[in-house]
């Protein structure tokens, strides 16, 4: 069951092939046998997941099923759940159990989703390597001595190592689709403002977005349609109606003209990256669909204003973690002071505390003009690059990321490296474009993943693409090695 | 040296929304701590703002009100400090394009002239909770049941030049926010809080002194005081040489004395930033004309109304167009008794003399306006005199029943009949010889006061009850 | 940029974070180099452009003003580190 596809999970289930009990325990089963080799999940409530399995079984007997009902499905532990801790990988919130779902989790509760576990992050989602997680570390299923990627790192290599069918994860600067490239699998940004972020720990406001996980396009565009829409209680949420992301995949490609972006296939790529991505685009090529070459000439911009607007953010989004009202307090504070900067100290890990610096010193009082605005206005000149591009284009292609993942530890002594490994994928976020990685092929047993990029709200047409390319190649049905070493 | 003074006020108006201004938490006052505290209000982890429409309609309204600009596209930004009253680590305010631009409006003194205040604008922000200080072990309670509810921050020009003018100032905008409806303003229980910044400078200077910033500020009384106070305190140091510290004091009702509030000591980085959880509130041209037609007669032009179309005094107009309630209280007195400035003076003397007597507020007033108005329409057709409508006016404050009732119940009905008098006033003079040999010698001046006398014993004779104008003209008759 | 150490002292002041004394001079060079790499921003020409606050330069939606929701003092109160009578209880705070 658990090398299964969503899609045959939900045929399985209402042909009565298995339960949806049977389908937990299954999940339940590896994750205890086989994740102490990965870490790729931080919590795992037995009893909930199973008890939710058996109502969902009743609803599908008696004919009422949704179409995820009894489907297991693993949670990013960024997302509140309701009496079950959500940590955010994270000692600040080590001993936080929410009394409210985020809506994404109140959606598949409602749609009679199981939640399976919560996955391993990197601390409040800064990283892309999994490393700065309070839990620690996180492998990369196809070989353990490698990074999942991150910060979504725990839910691409549970879903990689099939301890659970699909996952949510959240990107703020390529969060889904870096750690989607690294692990084998697939995963869709959708734009900013389709999914709520209402009850989603917050990084960086106007770049967080959540979004699916799993191991095929078509997978993924089942998870959408039961997160995507509008929510009332996010004011940055859109109210243009999600549509039905399963009803275009098998459109022909037939026309479609793809964008290549000069500035993402140039130095910095590695060779053998580029000659992957660039098979993959002939494939679609092969399938009707015209390459175009564009240019998005403020790329090189993209890391500075990043890391300037999302720790800015991420200073002042933080500042609710005192120690007041939840989550860790350190003991015996002598003043109040003490209990700010105690807790802060001890609550948060280095990488976290080194994005808090930075961004209150870019907000500060002289620098604000240099810093945030400048990088604000950067921001206008990236999105107007998309723009354009999008006059010529109807989607843009390329890599993910620069190359395959690396080894743990490899980056996590020099921050500047580690985020240069974002140069792809932060520029969708600035732009708040919809983006995703496909696996496009393997270096060295590594695998790679060629990102998409559509317009505002053309989370379907990316969908389209990326399941007709799944369709004419197999590289989204590789497996990795058992965790355990044992064969799957 | 002649030092004037320079004040400019903020007021912190609490506008008198049911919900939150970013939440749908309640805003009832006094409720038990933390139980109108909903995640949101304490910054759970993943909880977003979503703006109250409400606060946005009352906050164009204020600006319809001082016929300020309106921001057509103003901007929330988070002012970012640390404070346990403050669950999110910033507060959700406006910094660069506050939705009430430049607007001004006209104060009135206690002298009747009139002056223009300057507001250079007003932004909606968040309330914080409250720190109670009671003893819980040497530890501090935090109540955030107040943290979210909506205020209106207004900044007024440094134009005040004494303390008199910024209560004048004051009372001008509480007259004005609570005609609107936008806010209780009620300053014991905190809707109406006022910053005052304050400095001095030679009179004839034209360059502005070094300000202290006195905090929280909540009564008419005590912002009074706090500058009278904060004036000689910089008189003396600036007379002595000294120099001005810019600072935040806090004013100390029971010791009458302001002093520096330690927690302001170190100066504040507030970073302020574009708020990403929220978008910038555009307002079309549609959206004010459909708030301007709901305004009502505002406290000015009512006020310019009263002048005009009663004939009232500046000062008189001021005080009855002070409330709504008691201007459409007045002017129901009018219309049922038809002589306005009869009204005015009953309403101004009578009324407000016994509601403050019994520190009520008018609508616990017992005499209806109507009823008011019968009463004075018996002074009117000569029914009563002043002086007995004032006996009928305490009976019904007592709950004695209508004008009418009272005047037959206790046969207070003036004495007009002309017979009746005549024998009353032949009485009079009769029992007094001295006074009349005394009043025929007199010249027509004297004679007008003396008659005095004989109008006062016929009074006593009729209980008060006689008919004044027919005992005058009586006695000019007889006294010959 | 380059940014020295009392600097970054006076930056995790205003953020509330301790950092210990024999970790200040890693932290100053680990964002000396990150404000390294972001100062490639101030070559950028960015004259008459309107900074972006948000990707979709949308407006804001407004609630109706009502109130919504109840009373969960205890579920709240209950994740709490400490409180009493209701109240959430900090070092002495003095005005």
């Amino acid at each position: 069951m658990h090398d299964k596809s969503v899609a045959q999970l939900i045929a399985g289930l209402h042909a009565r092939q298995f339960s949806s009990v049977e389908l937990s325990r299954c999940f339940l089963d590896r994750i205890g046998r086989l994740d102490g080799a990965i870490n790729s999940f931080i919590t795992v409530d037995e009893s909930a997941v199973l008890a939710a399995a058996g109502a969902a079984d009743q609803r599908i007997a008696a004919g009422g099923a949704a179409p995820l009902t009894g489907i297991p499905i693993a949670h990013k532990d960024i997302f509140c759940t309701d009496g079950m801790r959500t940590s955010c990988g994270s000692r600040m919130l080590d001993n936080f159990v929410p009394p409210y779902d985020a809506t994404l989790i109140g959606k598949f509760r409602r749609e009679g989703a199981i939640i399976l576990g919560k996955t391993n992050m990197d601390e409040f989602a800064m990283g892309s390597s999994n490393e700065s997680s309070y839990y620690g570390p996180v492998s990369n299923p196809w070989d353990k001595r490698l990074v999942p990627g991150g910060s979504s790192g725990g839910s691409a290599a549970a879903v990689a190592a099939m301890l659970a069918p699909a996952a949510t994860g959240t990107d703020t600067g390529g969060s889904i689709r870096q750690p989607a490239a690294f692990c084998g699998i697939t995963g869709i940004k959708p734009t900013y403002g389709r999914v709520s972020r209402l009850g989603m720990v917050a990084f960086a406001s106007s770049l967080d977005q959540a979004g699916p996980m799993a191991r095929s396009a078509e997978d993924c565009a089942l998870l959408l349609n039961c997160m995507a829409g509008h929510d009332p209680l996010d004011s940055t949420s859109s109210e243009l109606p999600a549509e039905d992301y399963c009803a275009r995949l098998d459109n022909s490609l037939e026309g479609l003209r793809i964008g290549l972006p000069r500035e993402y296939f140039g130095e910095g790529l590695a060779a053998d990256t580029a000659r992957h991505i660039d098979s993959a685009l002939r494939e679609l090529e092969a399938q009707g669909a015209t390459l175009v070459e564009v240019s998005l000439p403020h790329s090189h911009l993209t890391i500075p204003a990043y890391y300037v607007i999302a720790p800015a953010e991420a200073s002042t989004n933080l500042s609710r973690f005192d120690g007041v009202r939840y989550g860790h307090r350190c003991k015996d504070p002598v003043d109040l002071h003490d209990l700010y900067t105690r807790t802060r100290e001890e609550g948060f890990g280095a990488e976290v505390k080194r994005r808090i610096l930075v961004g209150t010193y870019a907000l500060s009082a002289g620098y604000y003009d240099a810093y945030y605005k400048k990088a604000q206005q950067v921001r206008r000149l990236i999105k107007q690059d998309f723009t354009d591009c999008f006059e010529q284009v109807d989607i843009i292609a390329g890599p993910t990321t620069p190359g395959p993942a690396f080894a743990l530890g490899a980056k996590s002594d020099d921050p500047v490296a580690m985020y240069l490994e974002d140069i792809y994928t932060l520029a969708v976020n600035l732009a708040g474009l919809p983006g995703m990685s496909i696996p496009a092929g393997f270096v060295d047993g590594k695998p790679l993943g060629l990102q998409l990029i559509g317009r505002h709200f053309d989370e379907a047409r990316l969908l389209n693409v990326a399941h007709r390319f799944q369709q004419a190649t197999d590289w989204h049905l590789q497996r990795p090695p058992d965790p355990a070493g044992e064969e799957s | 040296m002649q030092w004037e003074t320079v004040i400019g006020l903020e007021v912190h108006l609490q506008l008198a929304t049911r919900s939150k201004i970013f939440s749908g938490s309640a805003t009832t006052f006094g409720a038990e701590p933390n139980t109108q505290a909903s995640a949101v209000d304490l910054a759970m982890p993943g909880m977003l703002p979503v703006l109250n429409a409400k606060a946005v309609r009352y906050a164009v309204m204020f600006g319809l009100g001082i016929g300020a600009d309106i921001g057509r596209r103003s901007v929330f930004d988070r002012k970012n400090y640390f404070y346990p009253d403050l669950p999110k680590g910033y507060q959700i305010s406006q910094f660069e394009a506050p939705i009430v631009g430049r607007g001004n409006f006209e104060i009135q003194l206690d002298d009747g002239s009139t002056r223009s205040i300057g507001i250079t604008r007003a932004h909606l922000e968040e309330d914080a909770g409250k720190s109670l200080h009671e003893d819980f072990h040497g530890q501090t309670g935090i109540d955030l049941n107040r943290a979210g509810t909506p205020l209106l921050e207004i900044v007024s020009e440094p134009d005040l030049r004494n303390a008199a003018e910024a209560v004048a100032y004051l009372k001008a905008l509480h007259s004005l926010v609570t005609y609107l409806g936008i806010s209780d303003g009620n300053m014991a229980e905190g809707s109406m809080r006022c910053d005052i910044n304050i400095s001095l400078r030679p009179v004839g200077s034209d360059t502005l002194g070094t300000r202290a910033e006195i905090k929280n500020v909540n009564s008419f009384r005590f912002v009074e005081k706090a500058i009278r106070h904060e004036f000689e305190r910089q008189v003396e140091i600036l007379e002595d040489g000294g120099r001005i510290v810019q600072e935040t004091r806090l004013y100390d009702a029971d010791l009458d004395e302001t002093r520096p509030m330690r927690s302001k000591e170190v100066a504040n980085d507030y970073r302020y930033f574009p708020e990403p959880d929220l978008l910038p509130v555009v307002i079309d041209e549609a959206y004010i004309e459909s708030v301007r037609a709901e305004l009502p007669e505002l406290p000015v032009q009512k006020r310019h109304r009263f002048v005009d179309q009663y004939g009232l005094s500046g000062y008189d107009a001021n005080v009855l167009a002070d409330s709504r309630e008691l201007a459409d209280y007045f002017e129901a007195v009018v219309a049922a008794c038809g002589d306005a400035k009869i009204a005015a003076n009953w309403v101004q003397v009578e009324l407000l003399g016994q509601l403050n007597r019994g520190e009520l507020a008018l609508g616990d007033c017992p005499v209806s306006a109507t009823a008011l108005g019968g009463l004075i329409g018996r002074i009117l057709d000569n029914s009563i005199s002043g002086k007995i409508a004032k006996q009928v006016f305490e009976a019904m404050w007592q709950g004695e029943g209508r004008a009418d009732e009272i005047i037959e119940a206790r046969g207070l009905k003036q004495v007009s009949d002309s017979g009746e008098l005549e024998a009353m006033v032949e009485q009079v003079i009769a029992a007094s010889p001295g006074q009349v040999e005394q009043y025929l010698a007199a010249d027509e001046d004297r004679r007008k006061k003396l008659v005095g006398f004989f109008v006062g014993q016929v009074m006593k004779l009729s209980k008060g009850q006689a008919n004044p104008q027919m005992v005058n003209e009586l006695l000019a008759k007889k006294l010959v | 940029m380059a940014i020295g150490q009392d600097e970054i002292e006076k930056i995790a002041e205003l953020a509330r974070i301790r950092i210990a004394p024999d970790q200040i001079g890693d932290v100053t060079r680990r964002i000396t180099d990150i404000l390294g790499m972001v100062d490639q921003l101030q070559a950028a020409d960015t004259k008459d452009v309107e900074p972006m606050a948000n990707p979709l330069d949308a407006v804001q939606r407004l609630r109706a003003d009502e109130v919504t929701e109840e009373n969960r003092r205890e579920a709240f109160q209950a994740i709490a580190p400490a409180v009493e009578n209701g109240l959430y209880l900090v070092p002495r705070v003095v005005e």
